[in-house]
């Protein structure tokens, strides 16, 4: 059963199911192995299971010189090393050079717990989102990543996966969830206000939506897993329906799901639009719970943000924007 | 396309460095000193060891190479217009408006260029990446990089390098042009590499060091580093930058990316030509 297992369990049991049928996909890590899930490889698959040590620019280079010769890498890190990092050697022998390699960054956000600050990626997204052809893809549990994981080998290209390591709160159905890599999901439809979310914070806005709802307010809550290349219809279609967003992700709001939906609604349907996620600060070391409170990020604090669009919408003139 | 003959091959570095000269005379802008440094070990390599066909680049098993120093690549466009992978026309377009060539070697852009390089450190890590990838194939291809001397400062070179021995990787040969200079001034003043050698071999890999204009030199290091097992081989080139143009020699100081006069251009082609090929 998929909600048994952590979200590293599925990456490296689907990593194996689709080694074993398809000899170019190949793995290399940089001493994270064992955090990540994928040590296990090695055993199975010595020649394609590699580590660098701690090495990113390496693993990124070496990664794009084996896609240079026909093979589909995987490199993994923590989501800080696998991006920030080796953000060159990500634009230049990698997405430059059009080679086929996957990124797995984990523990994206607050969600390194103890590993405090230095681990916590709030800007990959928006380190990678301005790197021309790049895409990034979020998945919000086991379901969804099992169900991408096709999609993912097909797409020939680039491609960051921003994993949560560990156990999400499980959103998808397993029997009933059709994945799209590039079209957005809508977990309940609403009227009233869109709530677009990422990654943990798809479970804080469904919580809110359910706050909502007590109160009257239909809101709409949509799981944008894929941040680059964005889905402006979908996104589109929503922010009409509703006239009013929330944005709600576990990243700097400069840069990241906020920015790249604002971009979209900007230039096509501008709506009244608040932004749940680090505001332009750095995040400190802790649980993941008390970090949510302490930056804003709970369904209490959408909740709030909801009220306070639905009221800015009700002040402007909709027609204005039609 | 191979010579066997190192009075040829000689003529042919001094066709190489026409070409290039010329290209790059053409435009009145380019990085000359590290073209004109690698030229001899790139037509050694090319047209005594390298396993290509020029009619068909894509060619499954080929050997490869990575210009890690990708500003050099220029001399290498003016090898594969030489040996027919694209017209000699198609240099005069060199950094122009949707040319196929710029000045820094790109594999999505120029055909017979195996890996884009440009950022410095990055390329030797692809060409260990491609080193693994033959391995695990099993196709005998040997790999081929040239880093430059200025771009070992990178950490990542290092990282490579490590990794390639770790991996026992007798298929990857790689070149280092150590022209002595680096943009900023002499290697030796801004961060000093030597004991080069020493570093290399301490790192694991079978090391030669070659006047890198001596084409019997070159070829005798490449001969004997493929014959070695269980290591990959590292050959220091001790080069010049600017080889071959006695005032672009002569410019050594500052010769890394210059402009060119169009009386400059009609002397330099005058030189080489005397040298006769």
């Amino acid at each position: 059963m998929l909600v048994e297992k952590e979200m590293r369990q599925v990456l490296a049991s689907e990593l194996s199911k689709y080694m074993e049928i398809d000899e170019s996909i190949v793995v290399v890590d940089a001493d994270l192995a064992r955090a990540n899930g994928t040590l296990g490889l090695r055993e199975k698959f010595p020649d394609r299971a590699l580590d660098v040590g701690v090495a990113e620019c390496n693993m990124a280079s070496v990664a794009a010189g084996l896609a240079s010769y026909g093979f589909k890498p995987f490199i993994t890190s923590f989501c800080p090393f696998a991006t920030r990092r080796i953000c060159d050697q990500i634009t230049i022998s990698i997405v430059y050079a059009k080679q086929n390699v996957k990124i797995v960054g984990t523990d994206p956000g607050l969600s390194a717990e103890f590993n405090g600050g230095t681990h916590m990626s709030v800007e990959d997204i928006g380190v990678l989102r301005s790197i021309p052809g790049m895409v990034i893809f979020e998945p919000v549990d086991q379901v969804q990543l099992y169900k991408a994981f096709p999609q993912i080998l097909e797409y020939e290209g680039p491609m960051y996966i921003r994993l949560f390591r560990k156990k999400p709160d499980l959103i998808f159905d397993e029997d009933s969830y059709e994945f799209d890599l590039f079209k957005v999901d809508t977990l309940v439809e609403g009227t009233d206000v869109t709530l677009f979310a990422s990654g943990i914070q798809v479970k804080q806005a469904l919580d809110a939506a359910e706050m909502l709802k007590k109160d009257g307010i239909s809101a709409e809550v949509i799981n944008v897993h894929t941040i680059k290349p964005i889905d402006k219809s979908g996104i589109i279609e929503s922010a009409r329906k509703t006239g009013c967003v929330v944005t709600c992700e576990n990243h700097n709001i400069h840069g990241g799901l906020g920015s790249a939906i604002a971009e979209v609604l900007s230039e096509h349907y501008p709506v009244p639009m608040k932004y749940i996620g680090f505001n332009d600060c750095f995040s400190i070391v802790g649980r993941t719970k008390p970090l949510l409170e302490k930056f804003g990020m709970t369904k209490d604090h959408i909740y709030e943000k909801a009220l306070e669009v639905i009221k800015m919408k009700k002040k402007l003139s909709v027609d204005c924007w039609d | 396309m191979r010579i066997d003959n190192y009075n040829d091959l000689e003529k042919k570095c001094r066709e190489i460095r026409y070409l290039t000269f010329d290209a790059i005379g053409n435009l009145g802008v380019g990085h000359l000193g590290g073209c004109l440094s690698a030229i001899d070990a790139l037509v050694v390599l090319y047209y005594r060891h390298m396993n290509i066909d020029p009619k068909n680049v894509k060619m499954e098993g080929r050997d490869r190479f990575v210009l890690s120093k990708a500003h050099a690549g220029p001399a290498l466009y003016s090898i594969l217009a030489d040996l027919g992978v694209f017209d000699k026309k198609e240099l005069y377009t060199l950094n122009q408006i949707d040319t196929n060539l710029p000045s820094h070697a790109d594999m999505v852009r120029t055909p017979g260029i195996d890996m884009t390089a440009g950022s410095l450190g990055q390329g030797l890590s692809c060409a260990v990446g491609i080193a693994i990838g033959s391995k695990i194939k099993k196709d005998n291809a040997r790999i081929y990089c040239m880093i430059g001397d200025g771009e070992s400062n990178e950490g990542q070179i290092w990282e490579a390098a490590m990794y390639a021995a770790h991996m026992k990787l007798d298929n990857l040969i790689a070149f280092t042009d150590h022209n002595k200079m680096q943009l900023d001034g002499q290697t030796s003043e801004i961060n000093d590499l030597e004991p080069l050698v020493n570093k290399w071999t301490s790192f694991g890999w079978n090391t030669y060091r070659v006047d890198g204009h001596d084409v019997k030199a070159i070829d005798e290091a490449i001969t004997k580093a493929k014959e070695v097992k269980g290591k990959p081989s590292m050959i220091i080139l001790d080069t010049i930058k600017g080889k071959g143009i006695s005032f672009i020699e002569a410019k050594w100081m500052n010769n890394h990316n210059i402009n060119v006069t169009p009386e400059e251009h009609k002397a330099g082609l005058e030189e080489l030509l005397k040298g006769g090929f």
